[in-house]
Formats: structure tokens, sequence, C-alpha cells
């Protein structure tokens, strides 16, 4: 396949920036989109020009590193998937692509495809968490937990803290990110004792990152690569406001 | 290679008596540090997966003055995130035979003899601690519908120990320590220091006392000290490039720590994991690992045919053959991961081997989607066979999956004693970056209960016991200044180079011929020409590798080329140790040394012993022997027949 890309790039934080025109030729349906960058960016080492920066580890789906925005969509139109979990099968021979970083106020963007989302571990520290010191925890058969609790947990706590939720909100809203975690501890016993006093603190710090309100437009929930569903966002509403009515 | 042979090492720290009493005596006998004095004495911890994030996050709430450091944004992206699979915990919560003593046995046969006992016994104690400290942070672990918790069967073992949470056991582990940490942040006690990549240790006066490290945003090189340094910086499996790990491990810290004084041991023992997706192409950047409890109920096999080209559906059942069960009729599909990895390798080099290139075999799941019903599977394994189909384009519940092996795992690591410390006093080493408990192969969940057992449980308590003696006051200037000295000279040098080929396509060369010479089969031929090699590659990037861009911004071609300089070092040592170690023993097979079935033959006589290798610059390494022996396991012939 041969495809033209247009990529944002901007060296630093006080640069502008500006969109720059790529053409890669040869790619293999079976790479991934991130290989295909690589291979784009092998070539602009070898020229002496500066390869593209952005963000990936595990290349797996699951650590939650990588995330662009293509042709618009947080992490590309396929649902339910990381930017490195992409293939280029679907794409077509001859595609413009574009690919730009998450744009978000509190994501302030780093280097080109690279963006800053320290706000998402400020929020955990305020209280995404069980306090339960190495070595003081009972055994654990001593409080069974239903299992449907135990699977709503779960499927709560699969966020990977990618930010794509950001990226899509059109407030720039972190409440998915945010609700997942709440929802993820309010379901289950352990949780039970910080309940109100987390929702409230986490709450609390994503408001004064600077991540917007929810106005449940689910934009969210649709680019989300785990597919965290919106009604966690209701759970972290009203753990919150029994929160603050106290 | 030259090498010479130093005295051996005799005083592993632990202590005498019988083996279930010994973490018993040592914590008794670890010195206590006063509470009041615990913040005026500094931990530097590298590395935040479950070794490193626990062990920040326990050492902060034991009040200690911490500061953490991570090369990716944030703290819980951390390699462990990818573990699927499961955790070992010797609860026998299932009444099926289950104890710490069978724990303790099956890791020490797995390991195929080449363990210490007492380590492995003590990991085996704490962890039934681990599966309660999870379950207290609210790790979601699968459970029953009585509400407790469920387990599943891993390979080498036949009790059911492996406790998960659906196929992300690692992230939601990760998870749990990562929370942890930040709640240490937010109280003030471990400073984080993400984007930061650690490029020498500080050796002053004989301890470990800091680190320099590379602000990865800015560029600047800064220097941390301390009064004690953890290494949890994880596996150097990248060595190989193409392998299972995220695409950000390394060696650095662990091989700059060597080059300080840290002994190296058994750097060849790798493990080739037997189930990952196949390579599709030249471009390819990675591999993906299809996890072990697939072999649960996945049966493997290759056609009876060589050069079969039908699809698998026209194979009638006579004309497959379902090799490991054939084989290995009491443990089939579940044997070991190496015994399972070189299997496939057998059936491909017959050819018989499956798909582009005849490098796979199948891993079929039409009869347990008959027996089970399709929904079953899909609830056990669905987002694995998501996974697969994102990567392949095909549908395993219609057509069986392809898997070939791939690195997965390094045993070797840095040497450590009984409380995990380094041969440089101070310098302590915890989870996959050390060498402790697997021996020459790790059986699956295990990586997982050593990383929390040394961060939550271990370390804690033994590194209270050197820090008693602290704080250890001012580090020498000079001590300091040539480490970063030596780490500017290192990046200069890579700038100034200035050739035509990419850091990457040097990784790659050293990767192939890697896994060409010294993979899953090595012989004394295949390694002296990677020997040879291996430092003419080297010369050739030291003058010609390319790295764009400046020391003094975000470079990632510059990461990238401080990682591969390293890996060159470390893969001749690997070399020359899987030479010099010419019995075979779990992940390391030497062809030279099998029975007459093929399986590995061991040579206790000769190599019952940990190989720590001590650099040696300019005469080549030292070789240090620590002699293994084993009061509790009788050594035998690993049969999985
Ligand atoms: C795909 C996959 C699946 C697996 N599944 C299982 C399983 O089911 N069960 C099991 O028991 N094991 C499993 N394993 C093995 C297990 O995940 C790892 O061995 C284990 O997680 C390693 O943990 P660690 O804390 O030692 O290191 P890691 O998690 O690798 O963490 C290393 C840390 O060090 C940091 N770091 C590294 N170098 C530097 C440097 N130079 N400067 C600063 N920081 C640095 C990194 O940023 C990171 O935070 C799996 C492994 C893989 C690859
Ligand atoms: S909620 Fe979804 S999109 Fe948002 S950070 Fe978590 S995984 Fe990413
Ligand atoms: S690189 Fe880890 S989720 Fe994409």
């Amino acid at each position: 396949m041969n495809l033209t890309l247009r990529v944002w790039r901007q060296s630093g934080p006080s640069d502008a920036g500006r969109m720059v025109t790529y053409k890669v030729e040869d790619v293999s349906p079976d790479m991934s989109f991130l290989e295909m960058l690589d291979v784009l960016n092998e070539r602009l080492i070898v020229e002496g020009d500066d390869p593209i920066a952005f963000d990936h580890d595990c290349r797996e789906g699951i650590c939650g590193m990588c995330g662009m925005v293509i042709n618009g969509v947080a992490h590309g139109e396929q649902r339910a998937t990381t930017t490195c979990q992409l293939h280029m099968r679907h794409f077509e021979d001859g595609a413009e692509i574009t690919i730009e970083p998450w744009r978000a106020a509190p994501f302030p963007v780093v280097k080109d495809l690279v963006v800053d989302r320290s706000a998402f571990d400020r929020i955990i520290q305020a209280g995404g968490f069980v306090s339960v010191p190495a070595g003081s925890a009972p055994d654990a058969h001593s409080v069974p937990v239903r299992k449907e609790d135990a699977d709503a947990a779960f499927d709560a706590a699969t966020c990977i803290g990618c930010g794509a939720c950001v990226a899509a909100c059109p407030n720039g809203s972190a409440s998915l990110f945010t609700a997942a975690k709440i929802t993820h501890l309010s379901l289950l016993p352990q949780g039970q004792p910080e309940r109100l006093s987390r929702a409230k603190a986490m709450v609390d710090q994503m408001d004064s990152e600077g991540f917007g309100g929810c106005t449940n437009t689910g934009e969210c929930t649709a680019v989300c690569p785990k597919g965290i569903p919106l009604d966690t966002i209701a759970q972290m509403n009203s753990d919150y406001l029994k929160a603050n009515a106290k | 290679m030259k090498f010479t042979e130093g005295p051996e090492i005799r005083d592993t720290k632990a202590p005498e008596g019988p083996v279930e009493e010994r973490w018993e005596k040592r914590k008794f006998g670890a010195k206590l540090v006063n509470p009041a004095n615990k913040r005026k004495l500094n931990v530097i911890v590298i590395g935040t997966g479950l070794a490193g994030g626990s062990a920040a996050a326990t050492l902060g709430e034991l009040g200690y003055n911490v500061k953490s450091f991570c090369y990716q944004d944030t703290p819980r992206r951390a390699h462990s995130i990818a573990a699927q699979g499961g955790i070992n915990a010797a609860k026998n919560y299932r009444g099926d035979g289950d104890s710490i003593y069978r724990l303790f046995y099956d890791t020490v046969k797995g390991g195929d003899f080449r363990a210490r006992e007492s380590n492995v016994y003590r990991l085996a104690q704490v962890s039934v601690n681990i599966i309660d400290q999870a379950v207290a942070q609210g790790v979601p672990f699968a459970r029953e519908y009585g509400g407790l918790l469920d387990t599943r069967s891993f390979g080498g073992a036949q009790v059911s120990r492996t406790f998960y949470a659906r196929g992300q056991t690692g992230q939601q582990l990760l998870l749990g320590a990562y929370q942890a940490l930040e709640r240490q942040i937010a109280a003030g006690t471990v400073q984080m220091h993400t984007r930061h990549e650690m490029l020498d240790l500080i050796v002053a006066d004989g301890r470990a006392r800091g680190v320099i490290v590379r602000d990865m945003v800015t560029g600047e090189i800064e220097r941390h000290l301390a009064d004690a340094v953890v290494l949890a910086s994880g596996g150097y499996g990248n060595v190989f490039f193409l392998s299972t790990n995220a695409k950000g491990c390394n060696t650095t810290a662990i091989w700059r720590a060597h080059e300080r004084g840290a002994y190296f041991a058994n750097p060849c023992y790798t493990q080739i994991h037997p189930t990952c997706i196949p390579v599709s192409g030249e471009y390819q950047s990675k591999l993906t690992l299809m996890s072990e409890s697939l072999r649960n109920d996945g049966r493997v096999w290759v056609p009876l045919r060589k050069n079969d080209e039908r699809a698998p559906g026209d194979i009638p059942e006579e004309e497959r053959d379902y090799y490991l069960e054939r084989i290995y009729p009491s443990f089939g599909n579940l044997v070991p991961r190496d015994i399972a990895s070189r299997a496939a390798k057998n059936v491909c080099d017959e050819g018989r081997g499956v798909g582009p290139g005849g490098l796979g075999v199948y891993l079929d799941f039409r009869d347990a989607i008959n027996r089970l019903g399709r929904d079953a599977v899909e609830k056990k394994y669905g987002n694995l066979f998501e996974m697969y189909e994102r990567i392949t384009g095909e549908n395993p519940y219609d057509v069986p999956m392809r898997i070939y092996p791939a690195v997965h795992y390094t045993m070797g690591g840095l040497w450590v004693d009984y409380d995990l410390q380094s041969t440089i006093p101070g310098l302590f080493v915890i989870g996959e970056a050390n060498f402790s408990d697997h021996g020459a192969n790790r059986l699956g969940a295990s990586a997982l209960m050593q990383g929390l057992a040394d961060g939550y449980f271990v370390l804690p308590t033994t590194i209270g016991d050197y820090l008693a003696a602290g704080p250890f006051g001012d580090v020498d200037d000079e001590a300091v200044a040539q480490a970063e000295i030596r780490v500017r000279d290192k990046i200069d040098r890579l700038l100034a180079v200035n050739g035509t080929r990419t850091p990457d396509s040097f990784h790659r060369e050293l990767g192939k011929l890697m896994w060409d010479y010294c993979g899953m089969e090595r012989t004394e031929e295949s390694l002296r020409k990677a020997l040879e090699r291996i430092p003419e590659l080297r010369a050739e990037f030291w003058q010609n590798v390319k790295v764009s861009g400046t020391a003094e911004e975000l470079n990632q071609v510059l990461e990238k080329a401080g990682r591969v300089a390293d890996f060159f070092d470390l893969a001749e040592l690997m070399c020359l140790d899987a030479l010099v170690r010419s019995e075979s023993c779990g992940g390391h097979f030497r062809a030279e040394s099998q029975d007459a079935d093929g399986e590995a033959l061991r040579d206790d006589e000769h190599f019952a012993h940990v190989s720590a290798w001590e650099h040696g610059g300019e005469d080549g390494p030292v070789l240090h022997k620590e002699t293994l022996e084993y009061e509790y396991v009788k050594m035998t012939q690993r049969s999985y027949k």
C-alpha cells in the first residue's frame, strides 16, 4: 500500500506546531500502525531529519502509553482498539491519513505526538486507592465478594489511563477515567470505608486540573479502547453528591 | 572472548537450620531502624513495575524517604502491566494437595535444580501474603459464584494454584501497587520522577550511594544521592530485539551497575515462551504472547506429513500429530515452557510447521468449544482471542491459532544474596532484574509472585538491616563527578558518530544473531560464531550509527542508541556464559548435552552452581561460582512424561 500522512509536528511546548505531509510506500497490510510509523522514522533518521516522536511501550493495548488522533478520532476509527493494536489492513491503498496528538488543555504537548498526562496521576493521588499498608491484610477469603460485583469491578478496573476519553470529549472532561476508578473501588467491600471521601477528593482534583464538565455526549465511551461504560459516570456523580450532602 | 576464574562465592547470608525456619530467623535477626531515623534515610528505587512499585510504596509506608524513577510517563505503565495469565500462591484454597512445600518443590524442580533452596522456600511462604495484600487493595481477581477466589492450572504444576483477573492479572496487580505508590506520593514519602532514565550508578567508599539519570524531556543530566539504591528495572529479553517485552525494556540500569562492580549471574538463562503469535514480516517490531493459560483447553498439533499445505480444517484427525500429548502423556499440553518450546522447534525443523515459512504450530480450541460451548470458551479467553484476531486477522473460534516460541523472560540477572543485596553494598536488586528464584527455567505465574514477594515483603525487611547502620553521610564529590562524566561522554560519543545506520537496524541485526546462535538451541560452534560476530557488529555500531537530534531535548533515537550499546556488551557475556556452561538445563539447551530422546541433559557434577560474572574490563570477565546444594528436593533429571 502507498499512503500519504499528514502529521502534527511540534518541536516543544513553545513551538506553535504545524501539519507536515509525508509519503510512505510499500506498507504491508499486516503491519501495525506504529510499525508503519517506525518505517517512516527509520527513513527520516537516515535522511538526517528529526523522526516523529510518539509514546508507546507495550504495543499490546494494555499499558496505555500510545495514543494519537487518527483521521479525527482518538485511537482511530476501529472501536475498542488502541493505536498500537490498529493494523494497516483497515486502511485503503492510497489513503490520506491525518495524525495528531491528544488535544486538551490539561494535556500539554511535550513534542510532536507526545503529551503530558500527569494530571491523571494526580487524580489517583487524591484518593484512587484503598489505604492498606503492606503486611496488614486479613486472609483473602475472610470477605467473600459476589461474583457479579467482582466482575463489574473488574470491567471498570480495566481502564488503561490512555486519555482518549479526554481527547474525544468536546469539553475535555476526564469524567470517564475518574469514574472508572471510583466505580472499580466502590463496587468492592474493600473500597467501602473510603468510598465517599474518595469520590469527593478525586472529582475535586479532576476539576482543579482544568478538565471540563461532563454533558453526557458519550464521545468518551465511543473511543475508549476498554469499553468503559458511561454508567460509571452516574455512579461517580451519585457518590459525589452523597459525599457533599454529608 | 577471554575470561578468568576468581574465588568462589561461599556466603549467601541465608540462615542455617530447617528451611521452613530460615526466613523467620532472618526477619528476627534483621536490625530494626528507629522510626524517627527513617525519615533521614534516603532510598532510590529504579523501576515501578510490580517489584519496584510495591517496594517504593512499602518503603514509603515504613517512613523512609524514597525517590522512585521510571522511563514511562507514569509509573502505571511498567512492563508488568502486560502479564496476562496469573500469579501463583500456595493457598491451597481448593484442597487439591497444594502446600508451601509443594510450591517450593515445583519451583526448584521446574527451575531444573539451578535455584537456591532457601530463596525459593521463602518465596513460597510469602506467596500467600501477596494474595491477601492484593485483595485488600481491591484487586478484582476472578471469583466463583460462592464469592471465593477462583484459580486455574499453569504449566509445570498438577495443582490449581494460579489466581487470575481474566487475562489481565499483571495489569490489576500493578494497578494495586501503583495506587499504593500514588498514595505515598500524596503523603510525601515518595518523590516520583517519571520520564527519567538511569544511566549510571554512583559508588563511593565501596557503597552504592546514588544514580545519574537523564531527564528524557529536557535532556538534563541529574545526580540523585541516597543511602541505598534498589534496582527493579526488569528483564533484558529485548537483547533479542524481537520479544514479548515492552519496547522500552532494556538492560541499561543493571548493565551499568554491573560495570560498577555488581556481579551478573547466569546471563544465558533465557525463557522462550511456547505460545506467541508468529512473526509476520521484516518490519515486525515486537511479538505478542498468547497466555499459557490457553494450554489448559487448547490442544497443540501439527500435520503428521511434512509440508502439508492443506487448511487445518481439511486435515483429518488421524493425520494430526498432537505431539505434546503423544510425547508427554502425564503433563500433555501443560509441560513446562522450555519443553513445549523446544518441541515446537523440533517439529518445525522436521518440516511439519504451519503458516508462512513453516514457523508455527496449531493451538486448537475445536474440542474445547465442542465440550464446553463457545460461550464458556469466550468467557475464559475472550480477550485473548480478540487480541489474536486483531493482530492476525484470523478468527480463532473458526480456525486454530498459529503459535511459535518467542523470547519472553530472563532468569539471569544481577547476583544477589539472601537479602537481595548485590555484590556492591547498598545496592539491592529485585524482580526480574535479579537472578534469584527461578533457576534455569521459570514456571508460569511465578514472576508476578516473585516481584511482589520481593517488593512488599522481603526487601523492606532486609534493607532495614543495612540501613540501620546509616545514614552514611556525605558522598564523595569525586565519585559523583566521575559517574556524571562517564554518562556525558557516552552520550557525546553516540551523537558524534553521525554514520548511516539507525540504532534499530543494529538492534535488529544483533537480535537475529542472538536468536540464531544463542536462542532455543545453542552449540559450541554457534556460540563461538556469535562471540566473533558481536564485537564486529559493535565496532560497526560505534563507527556507523546515526543518532539524529541533540542531547538537550526529547530524543528517542538517542535513548534507543544508548540501550543498544549496552545490549551489545550484555550479548557478549550471555554467549560466553552459554559457552562455558556446556550442560543443558532448563531454558539453556546445549545440543551437545541431550539424552537419547532429545531431552535436556544436566551435568550436576560440573555445573550445579550459579555462574556469577564480575566485570573485568580489558582482561575479560571473571567467573565466580556459587555452589548449589539440595538438602530437600532430591536432584533428579526432570521428567514430565
Ligand atoms: C507478555 C507477558 C506476559 C507475562 N505474563 C505473566 C504471567 O501471567 N505471570 C507471571 O508471573 N509473569 C508473567 N510475565 C512476566 C512478568 O510480567 C515480568 O517478569 C514481571 O512483571 C517483571 O516485573 P519487574 O517489576 O521486575 O519489572 P518491570 O515490570 O519490567 O518494570 C521495570 C521498571 O523499570 C523501569 N526502568 C527500566 N530501565 C530503567 C532505567 N534505565 N531507568 C529508569 N527506569 C527504568 C521501567 O520504567 C519500569 O518501571 C509476563 C511477561 C510478559 C512479557
Ligand atoms: S476510560 Fe477508556 S479512554 Fe479513558 S483513559 Fe481509561 S481506557 Fe483510556
Ligand atoms: S503501546 Fe501500550 S497500549 Fe499501546
